[in-house]
């Protein structure tokens, strides 16, 4: 077959997962844990959360069990795929005393096992583009994150069934994956539409050799991600937001948002793009040897902008004005385009539920949408 | 180069500039980085203590004398105090340089106006020490400098000797004189009117706290200085150096990368709006 959309049999996806793994890949995939969908080493695909639903709303985030045979009728979990190549705690290097008391610093050599990741939605690859041009495309590179961007192997399934939380159709990074991966699944009732997006994604379409999708499945298909895109409630103002954000920076709702948050940074956790680190060291109790790490942090910490003798954001409204200001307005000038992909996150995963489209709207409601 | 990665350097002389603020003088122990290693004037490293952790700090000495790196260090936080406790032979690491300097090219051939506050003075000794250095390639230099109380003064030595510098004037200012006192008492700014250059062809360096940066910017603006002509040197918490931590952001700049020293052109839409 030689068609850009084939189908893949319900019963024959383990035949993927066998082939990536064949080829020496670490298949990675979505499954149900401690009440969420999470990625995870899968060697079967009997691990994928079968017939599992989600239902997310401000703050809220469940999961159902249904009798669906579908393995992806969810939105997402917490994850995107930044934990996999930002990793949420590392060690950079250490730094060890020989014996003549000189300091030898040895860097860290990142794994790179090659890893096959199931189950990617469109707003998750967006983020990775973003986190791509944040660790590669500046003006250093970030050896750790290259290291694992380059084994990966992608396969995106779109999303058809999007939480009352998402709003990827208006940031225009989904529901359907359309840049970045290897293969693009789209999950019918007895089986999958399958697209390659990759010399190696065609390879493995080859290699499983697959029948060409009929019509009568790629219009199911079709119906199914138009509807995934209707049924989104919510949306953010396009475009750049800069000149409105940064002309609103005594706005009243900064105050108004700042009595709700908690500066948690649950958001920034489960934000694809969210980039923010430290940097510290962990010395050996044996005195010779220090390790340096780098964790996750947030712009919504309290140290995250001290300074000696001060913090340049000391209360909540700075920091969360400081947070959306970023995602929204200045990372147009940074990236070329916002930080948000419309992945709803932040909303359900707020323990209070502040929801990020709203926010926005109130802080330039002076006629933007 | 490894982004991340320090190299081991030595102490090679200590000197105590006054309570609480002493230099460094580094030295790669490591010939090859001797001679790979360069940087500009206003660029800064990252300096490692065992087990401590890293700060970022900017280097005074001349980019000429690229094998002995000046770093001046006050003792404000966890890893400066520890850093000053450190004696001559001591190791720790350094990597850098990170960040743009000063403009000293685009200062070529032009007036200099150089205004300090507190402990601003020392990002720009690397500037100073370059234009005397280089002295001919510049016009008029006039370095003011801005201390809250005359005690808090430091190098009251080196700014004794660049005034002897031709076409150097030095200005020392104190918020509050004792009685022996020789400089000017009151608000740095109010120094404006001594200064000499031409306001078509100056370039103005500005570093201190960001309250005297403010004032400061102003009232060169009312003097008519450009804002493209105005430089300022800002400071944020620094992680990494390379533009990836985060913490250093300033609106759409990365302190780190895209300064410290901006064109106050470029950044006056935030500059000294708090929780910026």
């Amino acid at each position: 077959m030689n068609t850009d959309i084939a189908f893949l049999p319900r019963e024959r996806l383990q035949d993927l997962l066998t082939s990536l793994q064949g080829e020496g890949f670490r298949c990675v995939g979505p499954v149900e844990k401690d009440g969420a969908i999470v990625f995870s080493d899968i060697s079967s695909i009997n691990e994928l959360p079968v017939g599992v639903t989600d239902r997310q709303s401000p703050g809220h985030y469940r999961l159902n069990h249904t009798e669906d045979k579908r393995y992806f009728a969810w939105a997402n979990g917490p994850q995107a795929l930044k934990p996999m190549l930002f990793r949420s705690r590392e060690l950079l290097w250490t730094c060890e005393k020989d014996e003549t008391g000189k300091l030898v610093f040895k860097v860290a050599e990142p794994e790179i096992e090659p890893k096959a990741v199931i189950g990617v939605r469109s707003c998750d690859l967006a983020a990775l583009h973003l986190q791509d041009k944040h660790f590669l495309q500046s003006d250093y590179k970030d050896p750790y994150y290259l290291a694992r961007r380059q084994k990966l192997f992608l396969v995106a399934v779109n999303c058809t069934h999007p939480a009352s939380t998402c709003f990827c159709a208006s940031t225009g990074d989904g529901p359907r994956a359309s840049y970045g991966f290897d293969l693009a699944l789209t999950e019918l009732s007895d089986g999958f539409i399958v697209e390659a997006h990759s010399d190696p994604g065609m390879e493995q379409i080859q290699k499983l050799a697959l029948e060409d999708a009929d019509t009568d499945q790629i219009i199911e298909a079709e119906e199914l991600l138009h509807n995934a895109k209707a049924v989104q409630t919510r949306e953010i103002p396009g475009g750049n937001l800069y000149e409105q954000l940064f002309s609103r920076l005594e706005h009243p709702q900064w105050d108004d948002v700042a009595s709700r948050c908690l500066a948690c940074g649950n958001c920034t956790a489960v934000c694809p793009t969210c980039f923010c680190h430290n940097q510290h060291d962990v010395p050996d109790l044996n005195g010779d040897s220090s390790g340096h790490y780098r964790e996750w942090d947030s712009c919504f910490s309290v140290e995250h902008s001290y300074i000696h003798g001060l913090q340049v954001r000391d209360d909540i409204r700075s920091r969360y004005r400081q947070w959306l200001t970023h995602k929204l307005g200045s990372w147009h000038l940074q990236y070329g385009r916002s930080g948000c992909v419309g992945c709803g996150r932040c909303i359900s995963w707020c323990p209070v539920g502040i929801d990020i489209t709203k926010e926005v709207v109130a802080v330039c409601e002076d006629g933007i949408l | 180069m490894h982004t991340y990665q320090p190299h081991e350097v030595r102490i090679i002389e200590r000197i105590e500039e006054s309570p609480g603020l002493i230099t460094l003088r580094l030295q790669f122990t490591d010939e090859d980085m001797r001679l790979q290693y360069s940087f500009e004037a206003g660029q800064f490293n990252m300096l490692y203590l065992f087990g401590v952790g890293e700060i970022a700090i900017s280097i005074v000495s001349d980019p000429k004398d690229d094998r002995i790196l000046d770093h001046t260090i006050r003792s404000v936080g966890r890893v400066s105090n520890a850093l000053s406790s450190l004696r001559e032979g001591d190791t720790l690491g350094i990597r850098g340089p990170y960040g743009r300097g000063w403009p000293m090219k685009e200062a070529e051939q032009k007036d200099v106006v150089i205004m300090t506050g507190g402990l601003g003075c020392a990002p720009v000794v690397s500037a100073i020490n370059y234009i005397s250095n280089r002295r001919e390639r510049y016009g008029h230099l006039n370095i003011v400098q801005g201390v809250k109380h005359s005690s808090d003064m430091i190098w009251k030595d080196r700014y004794d000797q660049w005034q002897t510098m031709p076409m150097t004037n030095v200005f020392l200012s104190a918020d509050r004189g004792d009685a022996l006192w020789p400089g000017h008492v009151g608000r740095v700014t109010e120094l404006v009117d001594k200064l000499e250059f031409d306001i078509e062809r100056v370039i103005v360096m500005l570093c201190g706290p960001e309250p005297m940066i403010k004032v400061a910017v102003s009232s060169m603006l009312d003097a008519g200085v450009a804002p493209g002509d105005i430089w300022i040197s800002m400071e944020r918490n620094m992680q990494c150096a390379a533009g990836h931590c985060g913490h250093c952001q300033f609106g759409e700049s990365y302190v780190c990368k895209d300064g410290p020293v901006f064109c106050y052109e470029k950044v006056s839409h935030l500059c000294c709006i708090k929780g910026f």
